[in-house]
């Protein structure tokens, strides 16, 4: 009995335990020398960097990791579409748009006033996405996510006209790459606004995975579909866009994270909510790591390092998924004329 | 259950056309009829998945629209062929699911003996760790079925619960349907394409043509040549296998 639930719970140990180590390492990777025998000694200068830059960036990419993939998680289970995410679904495009029209009225606006702009048009986005495909009920599973990359394009395209109109392209670059290089206390905070809304997911976990096997099935189980619909996509938009503010855009985490973590835990999102967790802020972390010792002591943005392997990962997955006869099989609803 | 003219359109034309009938308890009722005749609509709206247009639905004591959509789902099941089928749950997961209109995502001790023994009355236990899209329709549809006895509903509504099911799975699945009314006293609406099925596993026959009930009455009653070829439009020759009426068509 106890060995099994050691077995149970093993990827959820040692996804906990290599986080926890890499946390340390990279807090102690770079330009400005930091020991750990001076943060113990009580040196002021070392404490300050560990305080104002270190640790803000390390939890600024945990929190990105976490967010991210818990986003992409919830929106794949709920569009019933394994290619689905904040990149493929329009959200990130959204956010950075709301961002924009920010700087654009209120050009004196604070963080916090961008972020709201964000949140409200990346949920916006986000819906009008999914109303969509779910109005078009596509036969194929891969024109769900084109429709979404090029919805977000058509998003991106008119958020870059703008920009260039009014001359603000140089300020809207900080967050359309996403890189972590800015993250000093004082302005990431908001991203740590992703924790509750991960908490909230696990909370509504069952909600979402009834609701992502289909209408007639959740409304036979008395869960309000359209509610968890509108919730779950609401969380994930305001995860995606707390992190887009901060950080900027950070593409494919919220695609590969929870495809490869669903694939060896399957898809009862109360046993792999915890495990995309961790495995996305370390996949995030280690992306990040790399990006600073590339071309040390240059750094490289984590949105370079992530597209790269990220783009990698999705034509693997893409052809794994095809290859493996789960295209659409999803039986069409039956109107009047079936019956 | 107690369902008075019921009406549906769909885009101005009326698909359930002043649909009235009465459903008796602890039986087997088949509804039947050509394609588009209305009776998956009628279905969908005597369970609440489909809203309509007219007419109101009894159930035990109070229209349909007025119950509580988790209180419901302890009285009455509706399983449908609407599913996502990639989803990877283990037949154990989706069977827990039925014990969400008592206890929400806590499972307590009580919920776990009543998956049990939905697993085992469905003889599923072979296979209760396994991911439902690596079964086979056969076993799936059992998964399903499970979930439904876990859920311990007094009504259990089937929309063609025989579809995409080869001859030995389809009738297995009747028989299936059959206990679940003589075994655990269940009431059974299904939705069948398959008339002799229809003969031979339920009590009564409700026969669907343009939207209005053609013929509703026991097995007996319905299964006559006149009705059927009314019905259907083609012509139908009634025998007595096994003391049930049999239909062949040409």
């Amino acid at each position: 009995m106890e060995v099994s639930v050691i077995k149970k719970y093993l990827t959820t140990i040692v996804l906990f335990a290599l986080l926890l180590i890499l946390s340390i390492w990279s807090l102690f990777i770079g330009v400005l020398d930091m020991e750990l025998s001076g943060l113990l000694q009580g040196d002021s200068a070392h404490l300050e960097i560990f305080l104002i830059s270190r640790l803000p960036r390390l939890l600024a990419i945990l929190c990105t990791g976490t967010g991210m993939s818990v986003a992409g998680l919830i929106m794949q289970q709920l569009c019933m579409n394994k290619f689905v995410s904040p990149t493929t679904g329009a959200t990130i495009s959204s956010a950075q748009f709301g961002i924009l029209l920010a700087l654009l009225f209120l050009p004196n606006s604070t963080l916090w006033g961008r972020a709201v702009f964000s949140f409200v048009f990346a949920i916006l986005g986000t819906w009008i996405f999914v109303w969509f495909i779910q109005r078009i009920q596509f036969k194929d599973v891969v024109m769900v996510p084109l429709v979404g990359i090029m919805f977000g394009n058509v998003i991106g395209g008119i958020t870059n006209y703008l920009a260039y109109k009014y001359e603000m392209t140089q300020a809207l670059s900080t967050w359309l790459v996403g890189h972590f290089s800015m993250v000093l206390r004082g302005r990431y905070e908001i991203v740590w606004l992703t924790l509750p809304l991960v908490a909230l997911a696990f909370l509504f976990a069952n909600h979402f995975n009834i609701a992502g096997m289909g209408k007639d099935f959740s409304q036979n189980l008395g869960v309000p579909y359209n509610f968890v619909l509108f919730l779950g996509l609401t969380i994930a938009a305001m995860i995606t866009a707390s992190v887009v503010v901060v950080v900027g855009s950070i593409s494919y985490i919220g695609l590969i994270v929870p495809n490869l973590v669903a694939m060896f835990k399957g898809d009862k999102i109360r046993g792999t909510l915890i495990d995309t967790a961790l495995f996305g802020a370390l996949f995030v972390l280690v992306c990040d790591m790399a990006g600073r010792m590339v071309i040390f002591p240059y750094e490289l943005p984590i949105e370079l390092i992530v597209g790269i392997i990220g783009s990698v990962l999705f034509v693997a997955l893409l052809l794994y998924r095809l290859s493996h006869g789960r295209k659409a099989i999803r039986l069409g609803r039956k109107g009047g004329g079936a019956a | 259950m107690q369902v008075k003219e019921l009406t549906k359109r769909y885009d101005g034309k009326t698909v359930v056309n002043q649909v009235s009938f009465a459903i008796p308890k602890g039986k087997v009722i088949s509804l039947i009829g050509p394609n588009g005749a209305g009776k998956s609509t009628v279905m969908g709206i005597i369970s609440r998945l489909i809203a309509r247009d007219g007419g109101t639905v009894d159930f035990e004591g109070s229209d349909i629209g007025k119950w509580k959509s988790r209180e419901l789902s302890k009285r009455l099941a509706i399983l449908t062929q609407t599913n996502n089928i990639q989803m990877k749950l283990t037949v154990r997961e989706l069977v827990s699911f039925g014990r969400f209109p008592y206890s929400g995502g806590r499972i307590t001790a009580e919920d776990q003996e009543i998956i049990n023994r939905a697993i085992s009355y469905m003889e599923l236990g072979a296979f209760e760790d396994q991911f439902i899209d690596e079964l086979s329709g056969g076993q799936r549809q059992r998964a399903y079925i499970a979930m439904v006895i876990a859920q311990d509903t007094e009504y259990v509504l089937l929309d063609e619960p025989t579809n995409n099911l080869d001859i030995y799975h389809a009738t297995n699945m009747m028989k299936i349907v059959r206990r679940l009314c003589d075994e655990l006293g269940k009431t059974v609406i299904l939705v069948l394409h398959e008339i002799n099925y229809a003969a031979f596993y339920s009590d009564y026959i409700c026969a669907f043509k343009d939207g209005r009930i053609a013929r509703f009455g026991t097995v007996k009653e319905v299964m006559t040549k006149e009705n059927l070829s009314q019905v259907y439009g083609v012509d139908f020759e009634i025998m007595e296998i096994a003391g049930r009426p049999l239909s062949i068509y040409y």
